[in-house]
């Protein structure tokens, strides 16, 4: 099987879309919900078989699951390393299901599903990670799709669940409700005003933790952070999401007074790095996947402050997304080595900067 | 990706440092990050639980119910301690005790207060099952313009809803 990506609905990224609130800070609103099909081990511990049989019993009820009535399945033991790659690049799956982690292979039956607004993972390290996307900050409306994602599957297929415990999870950091609620949030002026360090210490007060763009284990880079719930269990669901969005709805605020006071204490200064980061994405021949990300972040930060006007989020969106190794690759037709991408990601980025009408300065 | 300190050995840890209120990236291999007094187990994104998993292996150590077992999928208290992850659903059910105190320490609380869910009954899976296939068929039946077959199975779906 090959990937063929206009199948995928919108690409499976619609949120790349810049649609919803404060978009130009939060890029993403995201619910993932763990669960188990009763009946079977934890998919660590089933039997090829049996993670055969799963996969094929969601496969079966899916004309029944109004939310995925649409969808494509993806098998990812059908799929090459670059395919599977470009699908964690979309935040479609996980590096672990994707058997990108070490020397870990795709376990049979690893898949994933994706429709128009919501997707689930198969056979990753729980049975099934329903997620939904939504585009800006939009906690609330992802929250809303998600449980009636969960509440449909959960009518055709049985859950593993514990009066006392909750949905059950392989890892005990998730039982309960299963539940992650996170953003996918561009910070670079608590950055460059170094009041950050602040804000996460306080966020982990508050009982919410923070990772990189490719979440669990992946670095902070571009500015780019993933706010979630740090625990699943003791509150409802309803609780952990409403606690998310009244937290990062402070961080924007903040993230909104630390750009007022760059812009008025340094403007100019700002005003000049922001240019040249957008002039070396234009003109360069040859760019490192962090240098591109940075500089990314930079010329965010410049539209967001209205200093570049007639460049649009939704193409930085989809530049920090389609720019990436995997993505390279399977437009170039093969497995690019890494100087080889650099070259491809400074085309490919300076192909679709010309396309756009060009900020004006 | 290389080493930052000794710039020889791949670098296996990603270590977020914050410091001034700047934050710092700093890639570590598994010596240099020894070195420095950072326990590369704990760091890992495989291990979320480190210090709750020693802390039940010291409770076990002092119990003879370490090697008990789940009935249902044989993963002991040992196994669980090793890779962070229980076997299936009964582990819950036969390390009730340990799981108790483990999720009160991880959540601060163990009990679930959100959704609630009752699995369907065997009986409308296996109705809804059956519906699906049925329509299949009936579609099959209608494209290959098999019309008496196409109006039995529309008899038959009606009756099931």
């Amino acid at each position: 099987m090959t990937l063929d990506l206009s199948l995928l609905p919108d690409g499976g990224v619609p949120w790349l879309a810049a649609s919803g609130e404060h978009a130009d800070i939060v890029l993403s609103s995201r619910i993932r919900l763990a669960r188990n099909v009763a009946g079977y081990a934890f998919t660590a511990r089933a039997r090829d078989g049996e993670r055969l049989r799963i996969l094929a019993q969601v496969r079966e009820a899916l004309p029944r699951v109004p939310s995925l009535a649409r969808s494509v399945v993806l098998r990812l033991d059908e799929l090459t390393p670059t395919e599977r790659a470009l699908l964690h690049e979309r935040h479609l799956v996980s590096k672990e299901l994707a058997g990108l982690e070490g020397a870990a292979e795709t376990k049979s039956g690893a898949a994933v599903l994706v429709s128009e607004d919501a997707g689930v993972m198969v056979n990753e390290e729980d049975h099934l990670r329903l997620q939904v996307f939504r585009s800006g900050f939009d906690v609330g409306g992802a929250f809303q799709a998600a449980s009636r994602l969960d509440r449909e599957l959960g009518g055709e297929v049985p859950y593993a669940f514990h009066p006392e415990f909750g949905f059950l999870t392989s890892c005990p950091t998730n039982t309960g409700t299963g539940m992650r609620a996170s953003v996918l949030i561009h910070l670079p002026g608590l950055v460059l005003t170094r009041e950050i360090g602040k804000v996460l210490q306080g966020l982990q007060q508050m009982g919410l933790t923070y990772r990189g763009l490719y979440g669990e284990g992946s670095e902070v880079i571009g500015n780019f952070f993933q706010i979630s719930n740090q625990t699943t269990l003791g509150r409802t669901e309803e609780e952990l999401a409403e606690h998310l969005s009244r937290v990062v709805k402070r961080v924007i605020e903040q993230e909104e007074e630390a750009r007022r006071v760059l812009l008025r204490d340094a403007g100019y200064i700002i005003e000049d790095k922001l240019w040249r980061a957008y002039g070396t994405l234009r003109h360069a021949r040859s760019l490192p996947s962090d240098e591109a990300m940075n500089l990314l972040s930079g010329v965010r930060l410049a539209v967001g402050l209205q200093l570049m006007v007639g460049l649009s989020v939704y193409t930085l969106n989809k530049l920090l997304i389609f720019s990436q190794s995997a993505h390279l690759s399977l437009e170039a037709g093969r497995s690019l080595t890494e100087s080889e991408a650099n070259l491809a990601r400074a085309r490919h980025v300076r192909q679709v900067l010309a396309n756009e009408a060009g900020p004006a300065g | 990706m290389l080493c930052d300190q000794c710039r020889e050995r791949d670098a296996v840890l990603n270590l977020t440092q914050i410091q001034n209120n700047a934050v710092t990236q700093v890639h570590l291999c598994e010596k240099c990050a020894a070195e420095r007094g950072i326990e590369t187990t704990v760091s890992a994104p495989k291990h979320p639980l480190g210090d709750f998993l020693q802390a039940v292996q010291q409770q076990a150590l002092q119990l003879p119910g370490d090697a008990a077992r789940c009935a249902y999928c044989g993963t002991s208290l040992r196994d669980f301690r090793a890779s962070g992850r229980l076997g299936c659903p009964h582990c819950y059910g036969a390390f009730e005790q340990s799981l108790r105190d483990l999720l009160r320490r991880v959540h601060g609380s163990a009990k679930h207060v959100g959704r609630r869910y009752d699995v369907p009954d065997p009986e409308s899976l296996e109705r809804g099952a059956t519906l699906s296939e049925l329509r299949t068929r009936l579609q099959q039946a209608i494209q290959g313009e098999e019309f008496e077959a196409a109006a039995a199975l529309r008899d038959q779906i009606r009756t099931l809803e």
